[in-house]
């Protein structure tokens, strides 16, 4: 075995684990998903946030539009307050939208369901840092299961 | 009197084992880097460690991909979840199967023939000879074979993850015809890359290290007759496997254990 061709053999196994790594960071992870294009932040409180993680998506009629950048408690009235981070090419959405926490298929995933509102005259677009006012809790099964059954006590 | 003599003395030469361990490592390490000499030395060893080693891990790696597509498809299938397949075989390759397979088919395929070799150079008395020519053999002939290891494991492990997961595609996909769409973007859509790719590369540097040090300190300490050297070979294949799996436990439970 000359030495040339160790060398050259060896080269072609580390350009293969490169190429390996590259096929990994392109096609299997999510590395370039969020980091391009810049972000501005809205906030939403939420009675309840059901199982919504950090980095669930945002979306608008299925397009993910943004992720969830950040869950925490209200210190002052105990509600959890989800901030979105959503990209700036949809920076014109009216201050009338809601949000509300879905569910994607019956054992999913959750994530935020933001639904854009009218835009009439008077009615400014949001922008950062603003609060969505008009939220709709996640929907809690157990709760809902909770009160059929009280339903049917009651009849 | 007889068994606590018995206790002392193994306790004694574990310690003893480990101290002549750690003064191989260092030995081998700390010393002033010389990149003419030890660069084409490093990379021959790469080529014997590293590319001789390719073969049975693209081959393993393309099979327990499919093999990982066909058993979950069977399973995920019945709930309707056979999307799923992509990140389930991604992730079970990235997190665990990448690392530790690979670290125990490198035990298996270069670790032994790195004690065997080290171990007959030793029984042939090449290394004391180069001792008496001033070379000393811990930077000559185990460095090399050290760095050759600690690079060489990672790259085969990120090809491992990366065939298996070709693999489960052929499977899953072009076979049992889940939509190649969903394989793909739920996968990328699942999987981190810091919080899945870099651990499983992190875990695969530690087994490299683990492995070619056991490897190599095993050689390097075997008893000099055919016999010893047969022994030092098995130590190092069985004892390489369980170092894997246990700081495989212990990775993962920092690394995942919490939330």
């Amino acid at each position: 075995m000359n030495s040339r061709k160790t060398e050259v053999l060896v080269g072609a196994f580390v350009a293969l684990a490169i190429a390996a790594l590259l096929m990994l960071a392109l096609h299997v992870a999510n590395q370039g998903a969020r980091g391009n294009g810049e972000t501005y932040n809205l906030y939403a409180k939420f009675d309840n946030i059901g199982g919504l993680k950090v980095r669930s998506a945002v979306k608008v009629g299925g397009v993910t539009v943004g992720r969830v950048e950040n869950i925490a408690l209200d210190p002052q009235d105990f509600t959890p307050v989800v901030t979105l981070s959503i990209s700036a090419d949809y920076n014109e959405f009216p201050e009338t939208s809601s949000v509300s926490i879905l569910t994607s298929g019956l054992l999913g995933e959750q994530y935020v369901g933001f639904q854009p509102g009218f835009s009439i005259d008077g009615v400014e677009n949001l922008a950062d840092g603003d609060y969505i006012e008009d939220t709709k809790s996640a929907l809690v099964l157990e709760d809902l299961i909770g009160q059929f059954l009280f339903n049917k006590g009651s009849d | 009197m007889e068994w606590l003599a018995r206790l002392g003395s193994a306790t004694l030469a574990r310690f003893s084992a480990m101290g002549r361990a750690t003064f191989v490592l260092t030995g081998a390490l700390i010393a002033k880097p010389q990149p003419m000499k030890h660069i084409p030395l490093t990379i021959q060893q790469m080529y014997v460690v590293g590319v001789q080693s390719l073969s049975i891990i693209v081959v393993s790696g393309l099979f327990i991909g499919m093999v990982m597509a066909l058993q979950g498809y069977t399973i995920l299938v019945d709930y309707g979840a056979e999307g799923s397949l992509g990140p389930m075989v991604a992730l079970s390759l990235l997190r665990e199967l990448g690392p530790v397979v690979t670290a125990l088919l490198f035990a298996g395929r270069a670790g032994s023939a790195l004690t065997a070799e080290i171990g007959l150079m030793k029984a042939t008395e090449q290394l004391s000879s180069m001792e008496m020519m001033a070379v000393d053999p811990l930077r000559r002939v185990v460095a090399p074979r050290l760095w050759a290891g600690m690079i060489s494991m990672p790259l085969l492990a990120i090809i491992f993850s990366a065939v298996g997961i070709l693999g489960g595609h052929l499977v899953g996909v072009d076979w049992l015809g889940v939509d190649a769409g969903s394989y793909w973007s739920i996968m990328q859509s699942t999987v981190e890359w810091n919080e899945d790719v870099m651990n499983g590369i992190i875990k695969s540097v530690v087994f490299a290290f683990v492995c070619t040090w056991i490897a190599i300190f095993k050689g390097y300490d075997a008893v000099p007759t055919s016999e010893g050297i047969s022994k030092a070979t098995t130590q190092t294949v069985v004892y390489s496997s369980l170092a894997v799996l246990g700081l495989d436990f212990v990775l993962t439970a920092i690394m995942f254990g919490i939330e």
